[in-house]
């Protein structure tokens, strides 16, 4: 047998060991025993000696040849093996994915601030300030300011929680208004603000009334805004609030404050204006009061009626919550159950 | 306001239906809140005429009748009424009808005989109780005259009328009389009202030998007028203007008193009328009531008057409340013969007082509250005086008595057209403009686009130009205005820093787990002053509703703790709720308005983390409390450090409670509430915290710089000591921190053992301490050296033992 046959068997007899090495270590041990020290190919490179000075370089080469082949064979092997081993110990990690992921707890704002904050950011969105105003009031800005003297019928129509004959509990939030007008500097540029905040009435708590709730006032004071200003901005608002798709009416109506006064339906969302329970089947759905701003409130508040002027408007944040997501109960507002607090933890806008 | 769809025909032509007008007139001028035909929903009710009438012969109280119902031949109904007898033309429902609440009637027997139809009372073919005449209450309703046996009774009872609901608004009292619709209604049309006077005919006494009249002030009874009718008879009134109260809501009573509310209705002006004959003297005298007067009205309630009312007076005592409601003493009555009818002018306030005070608001008395038409005060007293004539008779005095009276005067607005459009930004002609106030019949001179507008007396709401601008608006049409958004300067619309820091602090909590909630701000005293930060007067409410919200609350916690025992009550036990308000402050008694204070407080009760299929339950403790206000304050990156020490408040847990400072500045604490606060409350363990969220945005904050990330490698070394239980962990940091070195950049308590393993009385803690140099890499000795330091003061300033 010439050194090239030998050479041959060795690599046929370990290329065939090396494909069926079923792990690691047996590789270790094959590549140990055709390459080490006392491998058959350098037992066979020791014997070139004899050969034929010739020969020699020629057998050398496949040699080299016949090892280079093993040592790539054993290394993709190895690879193999490897990867092998990999997707065994991966196919071991499955985990059921279907359980489900550990809960992070959260909590939900109440639904009432939800409502003010969207109505919040509508209204900076149109260069609005929010101004927080006192929950203790004085008469002369919950009343008197706002065209509203004592004897005013229109004061019967708020029933007011006194502390004394002149402080008393903010029955709305136009004293907001009427301290904003007081102070403002119209030098600075109009005053373009909402109010948004908690009025309380001397009212028995039911289904319907609560002696608590939340108002947003707003208004704009300038040179030259006008009654078109007004449909412009609360149509704005209420589209972006109810949706888009919703109809505006106005309709007069009468406040002390503003004169003209106007109130404003949108068509039902509940039937689209056909008519159902919730707009008591007239297709409408009274959402705010407003009006231009009455000139005996600028006077009230040193402001020339006959330079400066502008609009006014208010809504119930408890009707808008009540509305929007269809509650008929406004005292579960304050009971603060956490099971209807907590179904409010998504956006459907 | 109840308007009748038929009588508004009779001023003017209304083309529209009634549901398009109702429409039209709630965009124009007033809400029409409903639209209702009597007749609706009713069918096969015809009159018929009792031929016969005989007792049934197995009953005691019905009879069986023979009824022609213009058939050919008569049929036999069963009626129990009482009232039912021969010869009467009645309400007939035929088999098959349908009545009030959609009952349908059925052939049938009763006690043995045929029963084929009902005869029917007002009530069941859906008249309101309250506006069936009082001889008609408890019985089937009878035609005053012959009608003809068959027809439909809904025409000849005024039910096909339609009535329209107007929701009248404070301004437009205008509109509580016919007349006022009608001027309403031809202004929205472009239509010219007509009215038509009855005519007064004046008999020979002159008035003056029969009554006097005077007003002791002016001011209460601006116009007061009277007129007496002699020898009247007393009866029914006319179906037609029974037809006409009773589609209005108000019950016939008499053709007197009907007469008084027909031309109520009519003009807007109450009327009132007394019985001649009661009065004690023949001398009126309008006044205030004197301390100790009483006065029973027509209700039969008795009233201790005072000096803030007015009366009509006979001379001697109070026969009336001056337009609120007149006495018992002097009403009339199927036998009145003589009567004195006043048409006057009241003190608004005064009377909205009085009628407000003895709980007495009636038609009249909401009239004078709002205004009436001062120019219609006689005619209208003429028209009462002629249409009682008509119906009872009798003979009018000559002349009528004026004890006081004003003149009705137009009044003058200027207006140019550039404010009209200024105002409501339309670019409206000057004949466009003239054409509304031609609608609405104002009389107008125009030149160079300056309005003169003459207000007719019949419209006292309108004073300014504002008042006419409205006018304006609603008659050109709210939806004919254009939409624009205002112009001029630009206005930034954003989030103070107040605005924004309270709405982060809630979008932490929530995300903490804190669930929002909204409490009562009015509570009782006790609570109110309960878990407070700082001592304060009580805010009290005047008058109070109710004893539960009497004071303004000076904390947030026991709305929290009202809040978990609601929802304990209802199984829900595992809770966490933070709420974001004011608490209401003050120094003293004598300070009237509180300091509106913004506070944040917290509740826990039960789980915080519920079991799960990889993570077991965890109930909330006083550490997870703290670490979720932890994490608060660390939001607001104070610049001073946040302390916590223990604290007592009698109503928190004596052991579990901690002041929170931030430096020296005492902000609010935090703990477990006592358990025998948490019983009172009736709710379980429950850990809360209430800070002075004011009082924390209020402290210096942190500059936030940014460092260079370390180059250099960190090194860590942990320490574990045993000392006595006293040993706080603060005093333990605090001996680190001092001793630590430049070197030392954090320090982490990870572990807290106390039991079998360790001495009685002591209790052992393991911190990690990290030493790092920004500008070097660290030695082993220096690190060592520091650490060394560390141990050393832990040892001799703590006796703490190194194990
Ligand atoms: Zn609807």
């Amino acid at each position: 047998m010439t050194l090239r046959d030998t050479l041959r068997t060795i690599n046929d007899q370990n290329l065939a060991k090396i494909q069926q090495a079923t792990n690691l270590k047996e590789l270790n041990e094959i590549r140990v025993g055709v390459l080490g020290k006392k491998s058959p190919i350098t037992n066979v490179l020791r014997g070139m000696k004899d050969l034929k000075k010739e020969d020699r370089p020629v057998v050398g080469q496949f040699a080299n040849e016949i090892r280079d082949g093993l040592v790539t064979a054993i290394d993709n092997q190895k690879a193999a093996l490897e990867q092998k081993r990999l997707d065994q110990k991966l196919a071991h990690e499955k985990l059921d994915v279907t359980l489900p992921g550990t809960p992070v707890v959260d909590g939900t704002p109440h639904v009432l601030m939800q409502v003010m904050e969207d109505l919040e950011d509508v209204f900076m969105g149109m260069g609005f300030q929010i101004v927080r105003g006192y929950e203790v009031e004085d008469e002369h800005h919950n009343f008197e300011m706002l065209n509203m003297p004592k004897d005013h019928p229109a004061r019967d129509m708020q029933d007011t929680f006194y502390i004394t004959q002149d402080v008393l509990m903010r029955t709305h939030m136009s004293p907001n208004e009427a301290r904003e007008l007081e102070e403002h500097d119209f030098s600075e540029g109009p005053i373009k603000m909402i109010g948004p905040g908690k009025v309380y009435r001397r009212d028995t708590d039911d289904a319907t009334h609560s002696h608590q709730f939340f108002q947003m006032e707003g208004q704009v004071i300038d040179k030259h805004i006008t009654m078109a200003d007004l449909k412009g901005t609360l149509e704005y608002a209420i589209h972006s609030f109810f949706g888009a798709d919703r109809e505006i009416r106005f309709r007069p109506s009468y406040f002390p404050f503003t004169e003209p006064s106007i109130e404003v339906d949108i068509s039902c969302f509940n039937c689209n204006g056909k008519g159902c329970a919730v707009c008591k089947y007239t297709g409408w759905i009274e959402v705010l009061g407003a009006g231009m701003t009455h000139p005996n409130v600028l006077k009230a508040a040193h402001v020339d009626a006959d330079v400066y002027g502008g609009f006014a408007f208010g809504l119930g944040i408890d009707r808008f919550a009540m509305l929007k997501y269809g509650i008929t109960d406004i005292r579960q507002f304050y009971q603060n159950d956490i099971r209807f607090l907590s179904q409010f933890n998504g956006e459907d806008k | 306001m109840k308007v009748s769809y038929q009588w508004l025909q009779e001023y003017l032509p209304v083309k529209a239906t009634p549901a398009e007008l109702a429409d039209n007139e709630s965009r124009t001028g007033l809400e029409v809140t409903d639209v209702k035909v009597p007749a609706d929903g009713l069918k096969k009710i015809v009159v018929g005429h009792v031929l016969e009438c005989v007792p049934h012969p197995n009953s005691d109280h019905l009879h069986i009748c023979q009824v022609d119902i213009g058939e050919d031949e008569p049929t036999q109904i069963i009626c129990g009424a009482p009232n039912v007898a021969a010869g009467q033309y009645v309400i007939v429902a035929l088999p098959s009808a349908r009545i009030a609440g959609n009952v349908k009637i059925k052939k049938g027997k009763m006690r043995g005989e045929a029963s084929n139809g009902m005869l029917c009372a007002l009530q069941e073919i859906g008249f309101p109780e309250s506006v069936v005449p009082k001889e008609f209450v408890n019985g089937i309703y009878v035609f005053p005259n012959a009608e003809t046996p068959g027809d439909s009774v809904f025409p000849l009872l005024g039910m096909d009328d339609a009535i329209l609901d107007y929701d009248i608004t404070p301004n437009r009292a205008d509109c509580m009389s016919m007349r006022g619709v009608a001027w309403e209604t031809g202004a929205m049309y472009n239509e010219v009202p007509t009215f038509k006077e009855p005519e007064l005919t004046e008999g020979t006494t002159p008035i003056a030998d029969l009554l006097t009249a005077a007003v002791n002030d002016e001011k209460d009874a601006p116009s007061y007028q009277l007129r007496v009718l002699q020898n009247v008879d007393i009866k029914p009134s006319p179906l037609w203007l029974q037809i006409r109260l009773w589609n209005a809501g108000i019950r016939p009573i008499n053709n007197i008193v009907d007469v008084t509310n027909y031309i109520m209705l009519t003009y807007g002006q109450p009327m009132h009328a007394f019985d001649y004959d009661k009065l004690q003297s023949d001398k009126i005298l309008v006044r205030r009531a004197h301390d100790g007067e009483s006065l029973t009205t027509l209700d039969g309630n008795d009233h201790d008057l005072t000096e803030e009312d007015i009366v009509i007076t006979d001379g001697t005592k109070p026969v009336a409340l001056a337009g609120v409601m007149g006495g018992l003493a002097t009403e009339i009555t199927a036998d009145t013969k003589n009567v004195v009818l006043e048409s006057a002018l009241f003190q608004p306030t005064l009377v909205r007082k009085t009628a407000q005070r003895y709980n007495l608001r009636s038609e009249a008395s909401s009239r004078f509250e709002k205004g009436i038409n001062t120019a219609t005060i006689n005619e209208a007293l003429d028209a009462a005086a002629a249409l009682m004539n008509q119906f009872a008779g009798g003979e009018v005095a000559q002349g009528h008595l004026s004890a006081s009276s004003i003149e009705p005067l137009s009044v003058g607005i200027d207006i140019s057209i550039d404010r009209i459009n200024h105002v409501l930004g339309t670019a409206l002609d000057v004949p466009t403009v003239l054409g509304i106030f031609k609608q609405l019949g104002f009389p107008t001179h125009e030149s160079d686009g300056l309005f003169s507008v003459s207000i007719p007396p019949r419209r006292w709401d309108i004073h300014i130009d504002a008042d006419l601008i409205e006018e304006v608006a609603r008659i050109y049409g709210y939806d004919n205005l254009p939409s624009t958004l205002p112009t001029g300067d630009m206005t930034l619309g954003h989030l103070t820093r107040k605005q924004q820091e309270i709405r982060g602090t809630r979008r932490y909590l929530e995300s903490a787990g804190l669930t929002e909630a909204i409490s009562y701000s009015l509570t009782t005293a006790e609570k109110a002053q309960q878990f407070t930060l700082t001592d304060s007067a009580l805010t009290k409410l005047d008058f109070p509703m109710t004893q539960d919200h009497a004071y303004l609350r000076q904390n947030l916690i026991t709305g929290l703790l009202e809040d978990l025992a609601y929802n304990l009550a209802r199984k829900q036990n595992d809770v966490a709720f933070y709420e974001q308000g004011r608490v209401f402050l003050k120094e003293d008694d004598a300070t009237i308005r509180p300091d509106e204070v913004e506070y944040v407080a917290g509740a826990f009760t039960g789980l915080v983390r519920q079991r799960n299929w990889n993570q077991t339950k965890e109930a909330v403790d006083f550490y997870y409390a703290k670490g979720v206000v932890d994490g608060l304050l660390k939001q607001y990156h104070l610049a001073a450090p946040v302390r916590y020490e223990a604290v007592q408040k009698p109503e928190m847990h004596p052991g579990r409670t901690a002041a929170i400072y931030v430096g020296d500045v005492y902000v609010g604490f935090v703990g477990e509430v006592h358990p025998e606060t948490a019983k009172a409350y009736e709710v379980k363990t429950t850990y809360v915290f209430e800070l002075n969220l004011d009082l924390v945005l209020a402290q210096d904050r942190q500059k936030v710089v940014s460092q260079p990330t370390a180059k250099f490698p960190a090194v860590t070394r942990d320490v574990a000591l045993q000392v006595a239980k006293e040993v706080t962990n603060e005093q333990i940091m605090d001996v680190i921190t001092k001793n630590g070195g430049r070197f030392l950049t954090s320090v982490k308590l990870f572990d807290v053992y106390a039991g079998e393993k360790i001495a009685h009385g002591e209790k052992s803690l393991a911190y990690t301490l990290t030493y790092q140099n920004a500008k070097a890499t660290l030695t082993e000795d220096e690190v060592n050296k520091a650490f060394a330091k560390v141990v050393d003061h832990l040892e001799s300033d703590l006796d703490a033992k190194i194990r």
